[in-house]
């Protein structure tokens, strides 16, 4: 079977032949000749089958003729030049770049294209007002919406959302990289200007020179202290005020008895003072503060239903003359009483009364029901469901922010900030460690009073700074880096490092069903029945093949594709089902009661997506689909089983409970008909029973239940797609691997404390010194960067180490 | 030997000019995508080969625009 020259798929159904190329669609074939028309044909150079296959994008920006949502979709414009940014989830390798930044050969109102790649965005600068865009004649506000389709026809879809109709200043934090410059910056100077005093200790022209060196190294440090290391301080005081002893305490101490220390030495002219230690400090910590973070840019963890829904939607309303006419409103500005109209594939995003048309709702996402819904024209229909099946026309109910999905964001939980409860693995072990470092401060000051008054400050000044605990607080940032490095390549993404600490003390797991027990696609279908014949068999194929039903589509799949016949009648009553004549043959496909059979056989059927079938007006049976289960699914269940509290919590109905009870481990606590609040609740529950809970889920019926759960986990099978925000998110192929991932982190945590008694021994050495009172520059110069290093060569050893565990016992379960 | 001074002088100034670039440039968000221009300079000579081709051919231009323009009016 060929491949497809544009987007390397199997051409499966056709096979497009043209230029010596195959293709496995229209669409393919076209973005292919549009690149060659324009001599873009380099983009199949750079890599192999790089396309991506166009959707059917007809009507579906009609929205940008709205010049409000234009306005706000705009970075820029100052009426001639406009600057547009666009997610892009499509790009995904170089031939992307190279195509996105030649635009301007495809659209000359294009000025310049730049990709962002690990955000996956392009940054668009065009020209509104040429005459050229792309569409000719059409005045200046549609060249947006030209751009647009332009890019949607090559394959590369802009993600529109909600959320880009309040696009706030993107405000980049780069504090982070300012200090460490800073820091790094004065610690190499420092060190070279105290250098010299290292060696020598009278000398004529150094001490013609010390007074000069010193006081550069005190202005280098300057800007280290106040700057730099301004966030030691304030976080010390903040937990002081709230009454712990954080890690950053001690630190804080450190730093400013150094400081004062140093300077006192050297207004006094009692030696060189400790600058290189101070900046080397500062240095090593922000060091450790930077590695920790690893951002994966093209993820977002923070995404609430806004990325959700769309923008715009259609408007019906009444000319003076009574005509009704359709319009592109914003969703804000969408009213109760509203007429609007859905389009098949459209996400609704009001609650609203149906008036007309067939519904066939998708709400899997949103509440974790399997099954597409159908609805008739007076029901209602919630915010967040996908329409299937054709058009619609619905009343407004209730505006998009006071929706009955959208309420679930009012909850307090999404107000709180997670961060910053839980107390660390590095605060708990600095609580008791600053009362001990006091503690041998004084004391050792109060013995040196009374022996040596004149070594005393000298002592306490000394005891506080070589027992700073700078390797201490190394140990979890890089271990925590690592481990974060670690699971990114094992494809699960963590938001921050804190989360694998949390992932060590979890001892409840609760997965949502729908979506993340289930595979998305149910190909799980069997037969009961009188078994059809070649004939009927050909017959249904045949059928199946012209309806657009997402039923039918699955089913279709799996069918022999022989003799596909022309049929010579053929009807769908959407929401219902099909019927078809062929030569002398009838046949019915659809619901029990479309193929003709009022009363239930088995009323065990009825929870379960069936499609029944008719042939001849004689009932036949009926194809039973069962959502698929992941592969592992037993097998997890039994892994976390036996430390931990696994719970389903299910959105949907009871259909599949029998199911899932011979599946899973017995004990195993199952939950249905569980609405979004109930799962919150649910959570809450459980923490209160001073469970730490893992939420496990993927659709936005979970949203809550994530927010609230110690740590919630996001399953998704493309991680380009939408999903909720999440502390993490896991790539589904990894499903399996949850308890591994669990017993990794902790052993992350293991090796933090490891590294912990590794850098008290180093404690143990310095206070040696300092408590004798021997403690002298040079001394404390080395020791410092010495236990830093050290710590984070022994935590990143330990780290890789382990996770080549990992990887090896991955490898031996597949 | 008071040249030091003036040495000291220079050098801390030469290495502040460094680290104010070096600010100046994450100001400017030279380092927020590393990644992308990477890949970009490859492209870079294909590029300039393309716009020559481009300018031999601009008569060619004129005629295939109006050949990509009807497959829009189809979508």
């Amino acid at each position: 079977m060929a491949n497809c020259f544009h987007c390397g798929d199997a051409c499966l159904d056709i096979e497009i032949k043209h230029e010596e190329k195959s293709f496995c669609c229209h669409g393919c074939k076209t973005v292919f000749d549009i690149l060659h028309d324009n001599d873009l044909s380099y983009y199949y150079d750079l890599e192999k089958t790089p396309g991506i296959s166009p959707k059917e994008i007809a009507g579906k920006y009609d929205f940008l003729d709205n010049e409000t949502i234009v306005e706000k979709l705009l970075e820029f414009n100052d009426g001639s030049t406009q600057i547009v940014s666009f997610l892009i989830p499509s790009i995904h390798c170089s031939s992307c770049i190279w195509i996105l930044e030649n635009l301007n050969k495809l659209n000359s109102a294009v000025k310049s294209s730049q990709v962002n790649f690990p955000e996956k965005t392009v940054r668009i600068t065009f020209n509104g007002s040429s005459a050229e865009a792309l569409g000719g004649t059409r005045a200046k506000e549609n060249s947006l919406k030209n751009l647009v389709i332009l890019l949607s026809r090559i394959g590369y879809e802009p993600y529109i959302s909600l959320d880009d109709s309040e696009r706030k200043e993107k405000y980049i934090n780069r504090s982070i990289i300012y200090k460490l410059g800073i820091a790094g910056f004065a610690f190499g100077n420092v060190m070279f200007l105290s250098f010299p005093e290292y060696f020598e200790h009278s000398e004529f022209w150094l001490d013609q020179f010390k007074p000069f060196f010193r006081w550069l190294m005190f202005a280098f440090s300057l800007p280290v202290v106040l700057y730099s290391g301004s966030g030691y301080f304030t976080s010390a005081y903040k937990g002081l005020r709230s009454k712990i002893l954080n890690i950053d305490v001690p630190i804080a101490i450190g730093i400013a008895v150094l400081f004062i220390r140093s300077t006192i030495d050297i207004v006094m002219d009692w030696g060189t003072g400790y600058f290189d230690s101070l900046t080397g400090l500062i240095f090593f910590l922000l060091l450790g503060k930077f590695f920790q973070q690893k951002t994966y840019s093209y993820l977002s963890f923070e995404r609430d239903y806004k990325s959700y829904f769309p923008i715009a939607v259609t408007r019906l309303f009444k000319n003076p003359e009574g005509k009704t006419l359709e319009e592109q409103a914003e969703v804000y500005t969408v009213k109760k009483g509203d007429r609007l109209l859905i389009r098949n594939n459209e996400i609704i995003p009001v609650d609203a009364i149906l008036i007309k048309g067939n519904a066939l709702i998708d709400y899997s996402f949103v509440t974790g029901e399997a099954e597409p819904i159908s609805k008739q024209s007076g029901d209602k229909l919630f915010a967040g469901g996908k329409q299937q099946a054709g058009i619609l026309e619905v009343e407004v109910l209730k505006p998009v922010a006071q929706s009955y999905l959208t309420q679930l964001w009012s909850n307090d939980v999404f107000s709180k900030d997670k961060t910053g409860v839980f107390e660390n693995i590095t605060d708990s072990i600095s609580k008791r460690f600053t009362v001990i470092l006091l503690s041998i401060a004084f004391i050792s000051t109060i013995f040196w009073l009374m022996v040596d008054p004149s070594k005393a400050f000298n002592v306490f000044t000394s005891v506080l700074i070589v027992a700073c605990p700078c390797a201490i607080a190394l140990a979890a940032p890089f271990t925590l880096g690592n481990v974060l490095r670690i699971f990114g390549r094992e494809k699960l993404y963590l938001k921050e490092a804190s989360v694998i600490e949390q992932m060590a003390k979890v001892d409840a797991v609760v997965f949502d069903k729908t979506g993340t027990l289930t595979t998305n696609q149910k190909n799980l279908i069997t037969y009961e029945g009188i078994a059809l014949s070649a004939e009927e068999k050909k017959l249904l194929t045949s059928t199946l093949r012209a309806s657009s039903h997402p039923l039918s589509r699955s089913l279709y799949n799996i069918l022999d594709k022989n003799d596909i016949q022309t049929l010579d009648d053929f009807e769908e009553e959407i929401g219902k089902g099909i019927s078809a004549t062929f030569n002398d043959n009838s046949i019915k496909v659809g619901s029990y009661e479309f193929v003709g059979f009022y009363e239930w056989l088995d009323s065990e059927l009825k929870n379960r997506t069936t499609v029944h079938i008719s042939a001849n007006k004689v009932y036949k049976g009926c194809y039973i689909f069962n959502s698929e289960y992941r592969k592992g699914v037993a097998e997890i269940f039994e892994q976390l089983g036996n430390d931990k509290d696994v719970i389903v919590l299910s959105g949907d109905n009871e259909g599949e409970r029998e199911r899932l009870e011979t599946l899973l481990p017995k004990g195993t606590k199952l939950y249905f008909n569980q609405k979004p609040d109930d799962k919150l609740d649910f959570i809450k529950n459980l923490q209160q029973n001073g469970k730490k809970v893992l939420m496990i889920g993927d659709g936005l019926n979970d949203a809550g239940a994530l927010k609230q759960s110690d740590v919630g986990f996001v399953i998704s099978e493309n991680t380009n797609v939408f999903s909720p925000a999440s502390d993490g998110i896991l790539d589904a192929s990894q499903f399996k691997k949850i308890a591994d991932y669990l017993n990794f982190s902790k052993k992350g945590v293991k090796i933090i404390k490891w590294a912990f008694l590794l850098s008290l021994l180093y404690n143990l050495v310095g206070l040696s010194f300092a408590v004798t009172g021997h403690l002298r520059p040079v001394v404390a110069a080395i020791l410092m960067p010495l236990s830093s290093i050290s710590i984070v060569v022994f935590t990143t050893i330990a780290t890789q180490y382990i996770g080549k565990k990992l990887r090896m016992d991955i490898n031996k379960e597949i | 030997m008071n040249i030091i001074y003036m040495l000291l002088a220079i050098s801390v100034f030469v290495a502040l000019i460094f680290f104010a670039l070096f600010i100046y440039s994450v100001k400017k968000g030279q380092y927020d995508d590393t990644y992308t221009p990477s890949v970009r300079m490859l492209f870079e000579d294909e590029l300039v080969k393309e716009d020559a081709s481009r300018k031999n051919k601009t008569s060619n231009k004129t005629v295939t625009k109006p050949e990509t323009e009807p497959v829009i009016a189809q979508e």
